[in-house]
């Protein structure tokens, strides 16, 4: 994914000059091709992801649309308000990309652990969450931000990511898209971020892969809750999947936003992360499988 | 008297005015920074007052956003803001909140909470920079502010890429919400810290309009400039200089009388 992530917005940055890239003293072995393309576009700023943050906003007060890099939770939490107050409130093009999403990063500790992300950039009014399942997705949402720059939160995982999709998806905030289509009324698994990778798997090897539909939301917003409804109602069951915790996070999201119709929200159950991972530490299978993400909880 | 002094005057009794009809709080800190707004605005920036997005423009940030009165007051005398919107101010759903605001003709920026206002105007210096623009980026800063750590991170920044485009104005008038900064959390030494971060430093008296000048006019080569304004919280009226309560009361209908006549006669 993060090669994905960095191969698009090099070929971007080639023919939009209002293209920066901005990283948080991190990136090795990624953001390089990005840095010797384009130096006078590319800034390091230290260990300081407040600042960051804040000049970041300030550069796209005139113009720049501002990719800012970080891992995990240094470029959300560690900067909350400057994305609240500066980026988010004065409706500034910034995408804030972080990798290492869910426990991609399950071996380096609790601090690397993102799994309370979605719950805090879901709440900013402007904020466009862009969650993609593989390395097309990453494209897709890339090519979509930078068509239309906006505040946005670009959550990644690490790399080696297979490819799910066999080309470049289409994308739109809110809009559904299928990887596995078992016709109307069919059992749904709706996923956002890298449990593409795991509900698709776990589909293939089932002995009734057709009894089933598999869709993925790579971006999602608090805007874009209305067109949730109409969506929903097509399947029996909606199982949401997703490496974060349930509270705050996309399963949440999906009942707040089908809230009106009761009705609905009998069909929609949530997979996501137990939050006994929370301190654990271990590989990102290991620690998903912890937190319920495994076949038999999936199933149920 | 100086025009600019002219200004400054215009400035505090509509700025008293404003937060007397809104029963609004910190007139104190407005009064601290109108001497330098008035300078800024009457003598050193360049700015076109039909224009609010004039290109070559250059920003201002007021980072210490309880003090907007003197800002929104300033605005409407140099004709960027109808004075009838200032009558607005403190109404519901008025643009002109009680926290400097963006939707407001001629703000740059939002603020209210501390530490935002350096690391924007930060932003702003480096996209100038990156374009090779001249315009220039000046930052009204408290002095209580200074306590929170990104400031230092964005005085590091700035020297670093060699931002000699952004002028960070510091208002020391020694008082902050509860207790003077001494008993807070102490500063000093303020300019040696200034120094070491990277800046070019001015320590001048924050209410003479020639000092003022002087020192906002000059830039270095490779540094960004900081300066450290002395300045007395209230200037101005007699009963609300270096006092703490002034940071919340609004005056009643006596003491807003009171405190216009006291700048009639300074100013007559």
């Amino acid at each position: 994914m993060r090669n994905a992530f960095i191969d698009e917005l090099v070929e971007a940055a080639a023919s939009n000059d209002n293209i920066v890239l901005v990283v948080g003293d991190l990136g090795y072995g990624v953001v390089e091709p990005f840095a010797k393309c384009f130096p006078k576009r590319f800034f390091n700023a230290g260990v300081a992801e407040q600042n960051m943050m804040g000049f970041a906003a300030g550069l796209a007060s005139e113009g720049f649309h501002v990719f800012v890099y970080s891992i995990a939770n240094f470029p959300t939490f560690r900067c909350a308000e400057q994305i609240r107050n500066d980026v988010d409130y004065h409706n500034l093009p910034v995408t804030i990309v972080a990798v290492g999403g869910g426990l991609a990063y399950g071996n380096l500790g609790y601090s690397h652990h993102a799994v309370q992300d979605y719950a805090l950039m879901r709440v900013m009014p402007n904020m466009l969450i862009a969650s993609p399942g593989d390395p097309m997705e990453v494209r897709a949402c890339m090519r979509y931000i930078i068509n239309n720059p906006q505040p946005s939160y670009l959550r990644l995982g690490k790399v080696g990511e297979p490819c799910i999709h066999s080309q470049i998806p289409e994308v739109r905030p809110g809009e559904w898209v299928s990887i596995r289509d078992g016709g109307e009324r069919s059992d749904t698994y709706l996923t956002t971020g890298a449990t593409l990778e795991l509900v698709n798997k776990l589909l293939a090897e089932s002995p009734d892969p057709d009894r089933y539909s598999l869709k993925s939301m790579p971006l999602w917003s608090m805007k874009a809750k209305s067109s949730q409804v109409r969506q929903v109602e097509k399947f029996l069951t909606v199982r949401t999947v997703e490496d974060h915790l349930m509270d705050g996070g996309f399963g949440s999201w999906l009942l707040e936003a089908t809230s009106i119709r009761p009705d609905l929200l009998i069909r929609i159950k949530i997979r996501s992360l137990d939050s006994k991972v929370c301190g654990m530490v271990g590989k990102q299978a290991t620690l998903n499988a912890e937190g319920g993400l495994i076949h038999g909880v999936l199933c149920e | 008297m100086l025009a600019t002094q002219k200004l400054a005057n215009r400035i505090r009794k509509s700025s008293l005015k404003m937060v007397h009809r809104a029963k609004a709080s910190h007139i104190a800190s407005a009064l601290s920074i109108t001497d330098i707004l008035a300078v800024l605005y009457g003598e050193v920036m360049r700015f076109d007052p039909v224009d609010q997005n004039y290109e070559v423009r250059d920003r201002f940030i007021l980072s210490k956003g309880h003090a907007c009165v003197a800002v929104y007051s300033t605005l409407a005398e140099v004709g960027l803001i109808p004075r009838e919107q200032l009558e607005t101010y403190g109404d519901d759903f008025s643009w002109l909140m009680n926290h400097i605001s963006h939707k407001v003709n001629g703000v740059e920026f939002s603020t209210g909470s501390l530490g935002h206002g350096l690391p924007f105007g930060v932003g702003k210096a480096l996209a100038a920079k990156a374009r090779a623009e001249t315009w220039r980026t000046f930052v009204l800063l408290s002095d209580g502010e200074m306590d929170e750590g990104v400031n230092w991170e964005a005085l590091m920044f700035a020297s670093h890429h060699k931002l000699s485009n952004i002028t960070a104005i510091i208002d020391y008038n020694k008082l902050q919400s509860l207790d003077s900064v001494e008993n807070t959390l102490g500063l000093e030494p303020l300019i040696d810290k200034l120094k070491a971060f990277g800046c070019s430093t001015h320590e001048i008296d924050g209410h003479d309009h020639r000092l003022i000048a002087k020192a906002l006019s000059h830039t270095t080569n490779e540094k960004p400039t900081a300066i450290v304004a002395h300045t007395t919280k209230g200037k101005g009226v007699s009963f609300m200089e270096n006092r703490v309560e002034w940071h919340y009361k609004n005056p009643n209908d006596e003491q807003l009388e009171m405190a216009l006549a006291e700048l009639e006669i300074a100013y007559a």
